[in-house]
């Protein structure tokens, strides 16, 4: 079977040692997590994962499976690129002489960055994207001399309208209501 | 408003309420406060103290097996937690309620080194179903209600509550809790109907179906309804390891043992069969010998309340997620009366030759040199308490000749560590299932090696006079990891042969009776004595280290290429 790169997103409760819960899955078979994004979604109390991952579909069915088992995850779904929607945010500090003296302007506006902040020794370029188009920028700045570049891990969402998980844990709550 | 109390407590009076009667343990420095209220509150619930921590998980485990109830174990932090960890590795494999509460060192030092701390929650998560810090004396009755919750229900597995000192000493009012809802955990899931109609037709359409009854069986109590349906469609069903027991040796539709060290009946007719009804069985790798040759012919039906099990190794035609019983419940009225009368017949004819080109010599009890054969020795002793105790082993060869030779009449009684294969786990395990079944006679079967792991728990024995019979089969060797010497790694004997002391003077030294058979011709009148003897007993059989447990499907070979012997694959006709 082929590998490719998944996403996932993983629902969980607000609780230490949910990161730990999850990783260990991926290290247990020894998958190498590409990148991780987690923050509190849009349903009070609960957290999102975002993991990437790069395997083949069977492993990442079996991964997401055993994800889910854990008490307080909620649910864990298996996605690939053209289920969701996603972006990364990457930063790319340039020495600002360089902006100054140099025509960056082009650049900056075919790729669709912008200036975060301007300082008489540096500038702050922000750009968000795909992974390849953060890296294409990156090449282009390249020349003026990157002082620093980050990027942060992938952010998704579905391309269906909600949550999923709005739905189970309705479904869970009449449940307990009813019993 | 209610008096406030100490959280050690709260901690007693709501292991109370959870329906706890007794726990294993041991003391140390930062679960002293517990301790001091476990002293106060002897009449409550009892605590045994083991002589390791290991000894005391085994013990809270082998109870849990006999009882189908939840174990406690208590210890200590640092060593004392850290010394739990096989036990919960080992409780999570198969499936068995734990609740283990182990003592960590003020919130304050968490983090620095402290002596005697370690990162018990970063420590134990792999190998518990859960686990939580308790900080606050008012966080323990909710956590324990959880833990209990989460331990038994769904499938059960072990669950840690590390409790540090501040909860421990600090005050609370106690409040008995509900059982909890967690919302993100469905413990008791409807069987889908889609899959149950599926399941009923494919079962209906079949001329040869084979059940493989797993643990799930006892631990819904599907035992009863199992019966009646392998009745009704004259379904031959065979039996994993774990699941030994939940349907009584001598029924019409058993078959055998499925797997490694299985019988040849089972093991064949899995890749002959057109149908696998799998119920509470996780098709483990011993079950399964070489998956790409599994069950060629069959239709999988997968019944298990473990939804990450579906597919994990066999890829299966139907899932059921639900517990076993809730499964087999709805699909009962939807199975036909069917005759498969021939199909059954089958099973017998690969059982006549395992009798006569396995089990006979077996049998025998006997060695040229007068030394026993297992297998022998392990029938006789189960006969002798009307293959009715419950039979404990440890692992290894004792444990593969246990479950070939042992028969039973009565469910949950075989207790055996399966998925990790933990030596060492018998003898506190054996003790643990006495303390939860005290009316039923309690029978371990162990090897030299697994006994000397946890001997210590001889002393539980002593102070507490537990009544197990033990009876180790020793054959001065390392057995199982003989018998793939001698196959796989040209009889070079590697560290296996072993230097042993006196058992006798052992079990003497713990004030426990006991009695060595040096020849097969003293055996009927050792095992009489031990029989008869109102107490522990501890008989040293003097077992042939060449005997070695066939038949045998080895590693990397399909279920049905089986050996007979060490040089001869079994041709069915």
């Amino acid at each position: 079977m082929e590998e490719q790169l998944f996403t996932l997103t993983v629902y969980t409760e607000n609780r230490v040692t949910l990161l730990h819960q999850i990783s260990m899955i991926f290290s247990r078979r020894c998958l190498n997590i590409e990148s991780m994004t987690v923050s509190a979604c849009s349903i009070e109390g609960v957290h999102k994962f975002t993991i990437t991952c790069r395997s083949t579909r069977l492993m990442m069915e079996h991964v997401v499976k055993q994800i889910e088992k854990r008490i307080d995850v909620i649910k864990a779904f298996l996605l690939t690129d053209d289920e969701i929607l996603f972006q990364e945010v990457a930063l790319y500090k340039v020495p600002t002489e360089n902006v100054v003296n140099m025509d960056i302007e082009e650049i900056v506006r075919k790729h669709g960055a912008r200036v975060l902040e301007i300082h008489p020794h540096y500038t702050v370029f922000e750009k968000t994207g795909h992974t390849h188009e953060i890296k294409e920028l990156y090449d282009h700045l390249k020349p003026f001399g990157i002082r620093q570049f980050v990027r942060s891990g992938r952010i998704a969402v579905t391309r269906s309208s909600r949550e999923y998980v709005d739905e189970f844990l309705e479904w869970r709550e009449r449940a307990a209501n009813k019993s | 408003m209610e008096e406030k109390i100490t959280g050690s407590e709260i901690l007693i009076r709501a292991l109370a309420d959870n329906g706890v009667e007794c726990m294993f343990g041991y003391p140390g420095g930062q679960i002293m406060p517990v301790y001091d209220k476990i002293y106060e509150n002897e009449q409550g619930v009892r605590h045994y103290l083991a002589r390791h921590e290991q000894g005391a998980i085994h013990a809270a485990e082998g109870y849990a097996r006999a009882t189908g109830r939840t174990g406690v174990v208590i210890t200590t932090s640092g060593p004392g937690a850290m010394n739990l960890l096989t036990g919960l590795a080992d409780a999570l494999m198969d499936s068995t309620p734990i609740v283990a509460i182990s003592g960590q060192v003020g919130i304050t030092l968490l983090g620095k080194d402290a002596f005697q701390e370690s990162d018990v929650i970063s420590s134990v998560l792999p190998v518990t179903k859960w686990a939580i810090q308790v900080r606050r004396p008012e966080d323990i009755a909710p956590a324990l209600s959880r833990a209990f919750y989460i331990a038994n229900s769904g499938r059960p597995g072990p669950v840690v509550i590390d409790l540090a000192r501040d909860a421990q000493i600090g005050m609370a009012v106690y409040e008995k809790q509900n059982a909890p809802f967690i919302r993100s955990y469905e413990s008791d899931p409807e069987p889908a109907e889609g899959a149950i109609e599926e399941a009923a037709r494919l079962i209906n359409e079949s001329e040869r179906p084979l059940v493989l009854a797993g643990h799930g069986i006892m631990i819904s109590k599907a035992e009863n309804v199992l019966k009646e349906l392998v009745e009704k469609g004259e379904l031959p069903v065979g039996s994993t390891m774990l699941g030994l027991s939940a349907i009584p040796s001598d029924h019409p539709q058993y078959v055998g043992m499925l797997g490694m060290h299985g019988n040849l009946g089972p093991n064949i007719n899995t890749n002959r069969a057109d149908l696998i009804l799998a119920v509470g069985m996780r098709f483990d790798d011993r079950v399964t010998g070489a998956v790409n040759k599994y069950a060629p012919n069959a239709k999988i039906i997968h019944i298990d309340i473990d939804e990450s099990e579906f597919d994990k190794t066999i890829k299966c035609d139907v899932h059921v997620h639900s517990d076993a019983r809730k499964a087999l419940e709805t699909l009962l009225p939807l199975v036909e009366s069917k005759s498969r009368k021939e199909w059954r017949a089958s099973f017998d004819q690969h059982r006549r030759v395992e009798e006569e080109r396995v089990m006979a010599r077996e049998l025998t009890c006997a060695a040229p040199d007068g030394r026993m054969l297992m297998g022998g020795v392990v029938r006789k002793i189960c006969e002798a308490f009307g293959n009715d105790a419950v039979i404990v082993t440890d692992v290894g060869q004792n444990q593969m000749f246990t479950v070939k030779y042992s028969l039973f009449k009565t469910t949950r009684s075989f207790i055996s560590s399966g998925g990790l294969g933990t030596m060492g786990y018998g003898l506190p395990a054996a003790i643990g299932a006495k303390i939860g079944v005290p009316d039923r006679n309690v029978v371990l079967f162990c090897g030299d090696g697994g006994l000397q792991m946890t001997v210590e728990e001889l002393g539980m024995i002593m102070e507490y006079g537990v009544d197990v019979k033990i009876v180790l089969l020793n054959n001065n060797f390392l057995g199982n990891v003989r018998q793939w010497q001698h196959l796989f790694f040209k009889g070079r004997y590697s560290s296996t042969p072993m230097v042993n002391p006196d058992f006798k003077m052992l079990a003497g030294a713990y004030g426990i009776e006991a009695a060595d058979v040096s020849d097969a011709s003293q055996l009927d009148d050792a095992i009489a004595k031990m029989v008869a003897y109102n107490g522990a007993y501890l008989l040293n059989v003097n077992i042939d280290e060449t005997d070695m447990v066939f038949p045998m499907t080895p590693g990397g070979n399909g279920v049905d290429e089986i050996l007979l012997n060490e040089s001869e694959y079994y041709k069915p006709v």
